[in-house]
């Protein structure tokens, strides 16, 4: 029997971190930046929150947390070093021109690697048996919901079991939604990667909408890496567990074709199919590995029809991957 | 006299810029980069950055084993940067290597489970190779096709057909799996050695750095001097142009990607049935997008892709002797490596633009 009330609770908390990259990279490809480096940007968001974490529980030890600063501390790490990552993507693609497909695999082989490095390390220094780090005082505090969900039922279970940073990435979604559509700041962001010539023209000035726009974006989806750690693994940072959920980020980003709010539900649809194969009921491991190809196939074809009816607001943003010089033509 | 200020700095084009300096300014990015790279491995390990950089040369070439190693990972990351470049060199993103290789290495290895029993070894040999090659060029030809006829981002979906293969490759692994519940098919073909590819000499790795190295050189040639690569030349600097002197600018996207796939179905093959016998979800091993940085650091040229590959190749060789002599972990060469890259990256534009700062007033009288 398919479990939908166990299965919908899964699936957004699979979703959400897809929710996050998918926003973040959404609003650097609205200025024409194609960050390839999201899933390194998504690692450091994630362990520069475990390294904040890790230091404020082994300084103020766990009976002596404060709830805020639990929360507060990893948070404020988290966006820095997403920050932090954006600002290196920006300095390179936009200040030096130089070409973004390998500027962002340069800056995924970094992220990763810092990841790694950082957080194997801070489990050497656990000197713990298993290769994992376990930040279950923090996570805590993170996957607090609210004290009557769980006497709600199914409701409670489907609509109220997450942590807060479950409902800030909706609202993130929604809000970026309503900026791009709505207001003139966002118009303008959409004419930069439209053409940024035309924009220039206009007097907007690109580069520093560039930045902005990729910078924020990089640390909206720094804090998917945060939600992954703290809420959905449970504080537990293990190498390489975060896998290629950033890739995944980015096939989100087509199918939701450029929009946020159409992600909040389109990432819980991706994170049910990322793993639905664990709710078939098939002893037939072989299939299952066919059903984790869903969310990229589905992917596909939505890039393919898209392309195919060329209506025009369905389009990536038309200098989506080029770096813009103004006096070159 | 107008007030404004001139702004601090102003950015020119440089024309023609001369390759000695060109390559200077690159050479001095790296020398940049690797002084970082020390400061790094200092603050963040204390230890001696110089010792760190003399164990990544121990781990590259410290015996005659670890050379092969590196020479073996060297063609193999050469042949993919090969079939990716003249996609790149059409401005056609391809990022799907990493699937080409995998689904190249996928046909290898099923002519080597399905046809074992059912063709002599040389007939076996030849069908695995007609195999791989077509794999991978129908995995490229997927996406060039929509890309031809639809516009379709080549980009996006060279990189979505990715996961399609290696998930395809993971059904596979645990259809053939041996031993059942292994969830890993093993060396094929162990004790018969049908479809293994031939060894030439006393390496198992000469056959592959031959194969590559005489690709090189057809690459070199191909782009250089014939009429293929001249029209990939004009489609990649301007599509309009290639239209308005009669090439026909879908049939050269769609057959440079085949030839783009079909060399990375090669790759797979190599790998499959020279090197390791076997297949496994990550056998290409990132280097589908390693490759983009080996073709774009060479400038799309196939003989300075010896140089990049061997660059990046050292890294990633020298990372394991890393993690065992300090005890640190393994991803630290990434670290590097990305620093090294950033760097990189970032000379480009000091050799194509110059920066002009502002001219104090006194030096204007």
């Amino acid at each position: 029997m398919f479990d939908v009330v166990a299965f919908i609770p899964r699936a957004v908390m699979q979703g959400i971190p897809l929710m996050l990259g998918c926003t973040g990279e959404t609003l650097t490809e609205k200025s024409g930046n194609l960050n390839l480096g999201t899933a390194g940007v998504m690692y450091v968001g994630g362990i520069c929150g475990v390294i904040g974490a890790f230091l404020y529980e082994n300084g103020a030890g766990a009976s002596k947390m404060n709830g805020f600063l639990a929360i507060a501390i990893p948070l404020v790490c988290c966006l820095l070093g997403s920050l932090l990552m954006g600002l290196l993507y920006c300095f390179l693609t936009v200040s030096l021109r130089a070409n973004q497909n390998v500027t962002g695999l340069a800056l995924t082989t970094f992220g990763v690697g810092f990841g790694n490095f950082f957080g194997g390390s801070l489990i050497k220094l656990t000197g713990s048996e298993v290769a994992s780090l376990a930040l279950s005082s923090t996570s805590n505090y993170y996957r607090a919901s609210l004290p009557f969900a769980s006497d709600l039922g199914w409701f409670g279970k489907i609509f109220l079991s997450y942590g807060f940073l479950a409902y800030l990435a909706v609202v993130i979604a929604l809000v970026s939604s309503y900026f791009l559509k709505r207001t003139r700041t966002g118009l303008q962001l959409r004419a930069v990667g439209e053409n940024p010539a035309t924009a220039d023209a206009a007097g907007i000035n690109v580069n520093r909408y560039k930045y902005r726009a990729t910078c924020i974006g990089s640390m909206v989806a720094g804090l998917g890496g945060l939600y992954y750690v703290m809420d959905y693994a449970n504080g537990v940072w293990s190498n390489d567990a975060f896998g290629d959920r950033g890739w995944l980020a980015i096939a989100l980003v087509i199918f939701t074709i450029w929009r946020p709010n159409v992600g909040v539900l389109a990432s819980i649809l991706f994170g049910g199919l990322y793993i639905l194969y664990l709710f078939i009921p098939s002893s037939n491991f072989a299939i299952k590995e066919l059903y984790k190809m869903l969310p990229y196939v589905v992917t596909i074809i939505v890039l393919v029809l898209t392309s195919m009816k060329k209506k025009r607001e369905n389009q990536p943003p038309a200098s989506l991957g080029l770096a813009y010089f103004r006096e070159e033509r | 006299m107008d007030k404004r200020k001139e702004p601090l700095i102003h950015i020119t084009k440089r024309g023609a810029v001369a390759p000695g300096r060109a390559w200077a300014i690159r050479v001095g990015a790296i020398i940049a980069a690797l002084l970082v790279c020390a400061v790094v491995t200092t603050l963040t390990t204390g230890i001696n950055p110089f010792a760190v950089f003399g164990a990544i040369f121990e781990g590259a070439f410290g015996t005659n084993r670890k050379i092969w190693m590196l020479l073996q990972n060297m063609a193999i990351l050469l042949c993919v940067s090969l079939a990716v470049t003249p996609a790149f060199k059409m401005r056609c993103w391809n990022l799907g290597a990493e699937g080409q290789v995998l689904i190249g290495g996928l046909a290898t290895a099923s002519c080597m489970i399905l046809l074992r029993d059912a063709l002599p070894g040389w007939l076996l040999i030849a069908v695995m190779v007609i195999s791989a090659i077509l794999a991978g060029a129908v995995w490229a030809g997927i996406p060039a096709l929509f890309k031809a006829k639809f516009n379709t981002n080549e980009t996006l979906f060279t990189l979505m057909m990715n996961y399609v293969a290696t998930q395809l490759v993971a059904y596979f692994v645990i259809l053939w799996e041996v031993p059942k519940g292994a969830g890993k098919i093993g060396i094929i073909n162990q004790n018969t050695q049908i479809g293994w590819l031939p060894q030439i000499g006393s390496s198992k790795y000469l056959l592959n750095i031959l194969v590559v190295a005489v690709i090189t050189g057809l690459m070199f040639v191909y782009l250089r001097y014939s009429k293929h690569g001249y029209e990939i030349s004009v489609v990649g600097e301007s599509e309009r142009t290639a239209r308005y002197i009669g090439i026909k600018v879908e049939k050269v996207i769609i057959r440079t990607m085949l030839l783009s796939g079909a060399i990375c179905g090669v790759a797979g093959l190599l790998l499959v049935g020279g090197t390791d016998h076997t297949i496994t979800t990550s056998i290409a091993g990132g280097r589908g997008f390693t490759a983009v940085m080996v073709s774009w650091l060479a400038k799309f040229n196939p003989l300075m892709m010896i140089l990049t590959s061997f660059l990046l190749v050292l890294l990633e060789r020298g990372a394991g002797e890393i993690s065992t002599n300090f005890g640190l972990n393994r991803s630290f060469s990434d670290i590097l490596t990305g620093i090294i890259l950033f760097f990189i990256i970032g000379s480009e534009f000091f050799i194509q633009y110059k920066v002009n700062f502002r001219k104090t007033a006194k030096e204007e009288k």
